[in-house]
């Protein structure tokens, strides 16, 4: 699903538990990162559990590759909608994506507590940070 | 009787996203009675003024009214007046205490800790350990984070140590410890004994000269009181004897460039305008909680701790940590290899509020060799419904988890 499909998605679903269920399906989908590549260096500071993240380029189209994963199912949820936001973006352009605004639109930040809300805007931050260094 | 209680607490008859709200967090922060809100609302409409100062009739009011807190305080507590002094809570007296003692501390005397302290008391302690060379010993606790009593009686008599600071009752886990005989074991040596009351306080009403401890602290807003206020008891020797920790005005006696002179304990360690309105606040939670019967309040909250162990078991993968036969009514669990968070936030959308996380417990959390729990904490305004409630949300949340 790209970003708009899984925006309209939890847009339509009713109640909270069908969101989260949506959210940790879209968790469940995402490759979990091999053990090795779960180092401090790659670890997302300013989150309450554990989150990983490694952003490249691809060689030939010299688009975003971000992978990363987390240690609770509704974070890793919330990585494949920020990463599905991301990835396969230009690095030029991603500068002007706001993911933390789209969860504020979906309503996602209310929800959650402020320290996620705080998590989720320290991942986007690191992914604006690693961009701007491969630029 | 506790249906009728319910409903002196305004905040558990809201909707929270339109759901019933069950709170299961009164370890961290208890709600609060109608009669503590409606002094702290009175005290600002009708009775505002600083105390200790004015010639005028409202700040001798207030004063009146404030002083008084102190002896309702020295009463609960069952120790004189003169010893009980007004903190901004568990932690900021700790940290007097902490400063205050390691005058006393040398290289390698002991400080006696457990494992299961909240870091409110084990930081400042550490700090002063890391002033004065003094060294740290922990008492030892079981796999599942129970205090093994004897061996900590026997560790008490190898180490002699200078200073034991212990909670009454684990934040984290809920036991209660027995920490009048360790305070006993202590005596031969002079050891200087502190009690974290921060979560005993309301629950055990404890009787401090039956303790027998040389310090008490807790916090006003874990008993039903307003938040930023909280005390410190000092056996009044010992106490007097502290170092002044802060200074400032109210707790001088005389000031000149010369020099300063320094009031008595409890005044020495109250600088600046208190507290005044947290404490006529917490004034009206002890009226409240003192007129309830101890025993049956007790009893209750006992029998409610029972009914959540009993459901909670009859859930397969579920693991309750700590002691649960002496507890104050907490459960501490984690659930197969699912995250204390993911569970938190999925109770959170069926209305039910719980602590997820380590609890500000982190060496705790590293001897049980987890990264944290789900906790569930319970006052005597939680009933039986509350737990039918939460039992229902956590059955739902599980088969999310494991779709
Ligand atoms: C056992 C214990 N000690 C100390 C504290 C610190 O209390 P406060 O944050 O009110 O200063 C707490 C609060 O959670 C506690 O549970």
């Amino acid at each position: 699903m790209d970003i708009n499909q899984i925006q309209s998605k939890l847009n339509s679903l009713k109640g909270w538990q069908a969101k989260y269920r949506e959210i940790m399906l879209l968790g469940k989908q995402l490759p979990a990162l091999p053990e090795p590549l779960k180092t401090p260096d790659a670890q997302v500071k300013g989150c309450e559990s554990n989150v990983w993240l490694h952003l490249d380029l691809d060689e030939s189209q010299q688009r975003l590759v971000i992978i990363a994963d987390s240690d609770t199912r509704i974070v890793k949820g919330l990585l494949a909608i920020i990463l599905a936001c991301y990835n396969n973006a230009l690095p030029q352009d991603a500068q002007s994506i706001d993911a933390y605004q789209l969860f504020e639109e979906m309503g996602l930040i209310k929800h959650l507590s402020p320290s996620r809300g705080n998590g989720v805007k320290a991942i986007v931050e690191q992914i604006k940070r690693q961009v701007e260094v491969l630029q | 009787m506790i249906e009728q209680l319910r409903k002196d607490f305004p905040l558990l008859q809201n909707l929270v996203d339109e759901q019933p709200l069950c709170y299961f967090d009164s370890a961290a922060t208890t709600q609060k009675p109608q009669v503590v809100i409606d002094a702290v609302n009175q005290f600002y409409h009708q009775e505002n003024a600083n105390v200790h100062r004015g010639a005028h009739t409202l700040s001798a009011q207030a004063t009146t009214k404030y002083e008084a807190v102190r002896d309702k305080l020295a009463k609960y507590l069952n120790v004189q007046r003169n010893e009980v002094v007004w903190t901004k809570g568990a932690t900021d007296s700790l940290n007097l205490l902490a400063y205050g003692l390691t005058n006393i501390l040398g290289q390698d005397d002991v400080i006696v800790l457990s494992p299961l302290e909240h870091h409110a008391n084990i930081v400042p302690w550490q700090q002063a350990a890391e002033k004065t060379g003094a060294k740290i010993a922990l008492l030892p606790i079981s796999k599942e984070g129970v205090l093994d009593q004897s061996a900590a009686i026997e560790l008490i008599r190898d180490t002699k140590p200078k200073i034991i600071s212990l909670c009454h009752a684990s934040n984290a886990l809920g036991n209660i410890h027995d920490v009048k005989q360790l305070i006993e074991a202590s005596k031969p040596y002079g050891t200087i004994t502190v009690v974290d009351g921060a979560q005993s306080f309301m629950h055990l009403r404890p009787d401090l000269k039956a303790l027998d401890c040389d310090f008490f602290v807790f916090s006003a807003h874990k008993a039903l009181g307003p938040t930023g206020v909280g005390g410190l008891y000092g056996r009044y020797d010992l106490l007097n004897n502290l170092p002044v920790y802060q200074t400032g005005g109210e707790m001088i006696d005389t000031v000149s460039f010369a020099g300063t002179t320094f009031r008595n304990a409890p005044e020495k360690f109250e600088p600046g305008t208190p507290n005044i309105c947290g404490v006529i606040g917490f004034g009206a939670a002890l009226d409240y909680l003192t007129s309830l019967n101890k025993n049956e309040l007790l009893a209750y909250e006992q029998s409610l701790h029972q009914y959540l162990l009993t459901r909670l078991r009859q859930i397969d993968g579920i693991k309750i940590w700590g002691d649960n036969k002496n507890n104050i009514g907490v459960v501490s669990f984690t659930y197969k290899n699912e995250h204390h968070f993911d569970i938190a936030t999925l109770l959170n959308s069926y209305g039910i509020a719980v602590r997820s996380g380590h609890h500000c417990t982190q060496p705790l959390m590293a001897h049980l060799n987890i990264t944290g729990t789900v906790r569930v904490s319970l006052a005597f305004y939680n009933n039986q419904q509350d737990i039918d409630s939460f039992i229902a949300a956590l059955m739902e949340t599980i088969e999310m988890l494991e779709e």
